[in-house]
């Protein structure tokens, strides 16, 4: 027997997906961040905020030379990793500034700090590029055709893989290679690790760099599908990966992309079938039932 | 040699910034940008830190000598009695304008000294503080436009109100340690805040509630600010004396306990599991009564009062003062209330600079004004 899936619940689960892949490209910063310094990065948000600008001041550019209408996919590609390294550029100060010298200080005190790095990002972009929302040039050929019945279109479907091949190459990256190797041992014991020579600030300094071009391309991405942005989205798109890295188990990586997709896929369906309003309460009546059934998240082992 | 390394830092750090920010500000932006960096940096380095050091001058001796006063853990009784001397007296000489922001610095003194028996004494991180004040805020309104209710009556209402909804999130936080503790009461603000802003047929949804009642006595209103100024000092006194007397009880050693080794105090034989949740119910009720305050002095609440950003507000009013300091929580409360206001003039660019003080702050001194703990 065949369930009769309706449009509207496929419509939704893309939608879900598509949002989630979003989220969990942010969500691997944070918990990339907790693994290593046990920290929230409250100002990993902002990085996200700033990528989606980057996205949408660099194909200005690129369409001021004309190079979006000659080259479309071309430009995409390098507006994605101007954007990406410019974020890299914003993580790595935002490291050294504000994190780096309150290494040993009480916990809470990087957090104040995250809080400032977060309030001065936001205002700065406000100041710098206007408060008004900022809209995405229209470099597309803006086409809605779906692949047959399936109710997915090409920018989703982009948003989807693309997701889905970082998140392939970062489980390479910290699987495989040798810098990878050394950030899980600074993740276990950073004295441990200091001692069996592992440059420990170059593996903090990395795992920013690696967490803000995570979330560069998800502002990226946000850009693209949304084709709008403003100064503020940063915080609630912060709270939620955050939400998801925790959902997953926070440090745990798969954990965070898991929990990404299930909070977008619980949002969006959410939202279509049992309140809109309470959209953004769904992730945290989750995340309490599950802080309180299993506190240390999906995918990690009870200690 | 170190003074050439630093420079060295100085010079690559403005130019790092100033690269960042040419997608943003342009060229000629981001010129300005790391000049003004190399100017700033190069200025501390040479002249701040000698001042700092007590180097500069007798000036700098001498304050750094009232410094370490302040900082001593018992503060003495005289400078207590000057401050509440100080504070009775002043309001004569203030216009309405400035009555009001001093109104405003004694409540958000009463809400850090609140939230300090939770994060400055226990050592628990919690987020959600304003999701209680919001609470005794919206339980007076309630309570006072439809059934008439005093506010003197509200007061405790609201204060065992909020509090038992911190005795609920307690005991489900109560196997949560450290961080999870955080992100719980981080939801438990966003939801308090969506139910507020949802629930239309109860809190009238974003528009808020309007006409509460002001507090009477007899048939006497308090209507001017300097009368709700002298209603804040009551309550900061008040709430000074009783915090001052459990953090120096048995119950505050507890809670001190319970912030510098939790398994040490468990050994103890602390009962770390009611006594954390006691820490939460207290700086709940603390909220509880503030939130009343403010229901009355604005005759208007809504649910933009009592965000997230609130929280980190007064979090950050604690954590500035030094944590554990019952005098660091008042003057965290008093400094930041009065730096925006003083940044006023500078309208567009002062939530910009209040970041940036922040981070400076951390910098400068991580464990807060008058912090002592170093864990």
């Amino acid at each position: 027997m065949t369930l009769p899936l309706d449009a509207m619940l496929l419509q939704q689960l893309v939608n879900g997906l598509t949002l989630g892949s979003i989220y969990a490209l942010i969500a691997l910063g944070y918990t990339m961040v907790y693994g290593i310094l046990e920290m929230i990065n409250f100002a990993h948000g902002e990085i996200y905020m700033i990528g989606s600008y980057l996205c949408i001041i660099f194909l200005g550019i690129f369409t001021y030379f004309g190079l979006t209408q000659s080259h479309l996919l071309l430009s995409l590609f390098l507006v994605a990793i101007l954007s990406a390294v410019t974020c890299a550029g914003y993580g790595i100060a935002m490291e050294r500034i504000a994190y780096r010298p309150i290494r040993s200080a009480h916990r809470l005190s990087p957090l104040i700090s995250a809080l400032g790095v977060s309030i001065f990002l936001q205002n700065y972009v406000m100041l710098t590029q206007g408060s008004s929302d900022k809209v995405f040039p229209h470099v597309f050929p803006i086409s809605s055709n779906s692949f047959g019945a399936f109710p997915i279109t090409p920018i989703q479907l982009f948003i989807i893989v693309s997701a889905i091949l970082l998140m392939a190459g970062l489980h390479f990256f910290v699987q495989k290679t040798s810098l990878g190797k050394a950030m899980r041992a600074v993740a276990q014991d950073k004295m441990m690790a200091s001692l069996c020579g592992i440059p420990i600030d170059r593996v903090i300094v990395v795992t920013f760099v690696i967490g803000s071009m995570l979330a560069a391309m998800a502002g990226v991405m946000v850009s693209i599908y949304y084709g709008v942005t403003s100064f503020y989205i940063g915080y609630v798109a912060g709270m939620k990966a955050f939400t998801a890295a925790v959902i997953g188990g926070i440090g745990n990586i798969p954990g965070a992309m898991l929990g990404g997709i299930l909070l977008g896929m619980i949002e969006s369906l959410g939202a279509a079938y049992v309140s809109s309003e309470f959209k953004d309460g769904f992730a945290f009546i989750i995340l309490i039932f599950i802080l309180i059934f299993r506190p240390s998240g999906l995918l990690t082992k009870n200690a | 040699m170190q003074m050439l390394s630093s420079f060295k830092t100085i010079l690559i750090g403005s130019l790092w910034c100033g690269l960042l920010v040419i997608p943003f500000m342009g060229v000629q932006g981001a010129l300005l940008v790391a000049a003004v960096l190399v100017m700033g940096a190069i200025g501390y380095q040479t002249i701040f830190r000698q001042w700092a050091l007590g180097r500069f001058s007798k000036m700098g001796l001498l304050l750094s000598g009232v410094y370490s006063r302040l900082r001593t853990p018992v503060l003495g009784r005289r400078f207590w009695g000057i401050g509440v001397v100080a504070l009775l007296v002043v309001p004569i000489f203030l216009n309405n304008y400035y009555l009001d922001i001093l109104t405003l610095a004694l409540l958000y003194a009463l809400l850090a000294v609140g939230l300090n028996i939770t994060v400055g004494l226990t050592g628990l991180l919690d987020l959600g503080y304003a999701g209680f004040y919001g609470i005794g805020a919206y339980a007076y309104a309630l309570l006072s436009t439809k059934w008439g209710l005093s506010f003197w009556l509200g007061v405790p209402f609201g204060a065992v109100i909020a509090a038992s909804f911190g005795l609920l999130l307690g005991v489900i936080t109560l196997r949560l340690r450290g961080d999870y503790l955080a992100i719980v009461t981080l939801g438990f603000v966003q939801i308090v805040y969506l139910v507020l802003n949802n629930w239309d047929s109860l809190t009238n949804g974003p528009n808020g509630i309007l006409q509460i009642k002001q507090p009477e006595i007899g048939s006497f209103l308090l209507e001017q600010p300097i009368h709700f100024y002298y209603l804040a000092l009551f309550f900061l006194i008040v709430a000074l004396f009783v915090v001052y007397r459990i953090a120096y009880s048995q119950m505050g050693r507890a809670f001190c306990a319970i912030r510098e080794d939790p398994i040490a105090a468990e050994a103890m034989g602390i009962d770390t599991t009611r006594m954390k949740i006691l820490a939460f119910v207290l700086g709940a009720g603390v909220a509880g009564v503030a939130g009343v305050f403010f229901a009355a002095k604005y005759t208007f609440v809504s649910p933009e009062s009592f965000t997230f950003f609130e929280s980190v507000r007064i979090l950050t009013m604690v954590v500035l003062g030094g944590m554990g300091s019952l005098f660091g929580a008042v003057l965290g409360a008093f400094l930041l209330t009065f730096l925006p206001e003083m940044l006023r003039g500078l309208d567009l660019y002062r939530m910009l600079i209040f970041g940036a003080t922040l981070v400076l702050m951390m910098m400068v001194r991580p464990q807060g004004l008058l912090g002592t703990s170093h864990k």
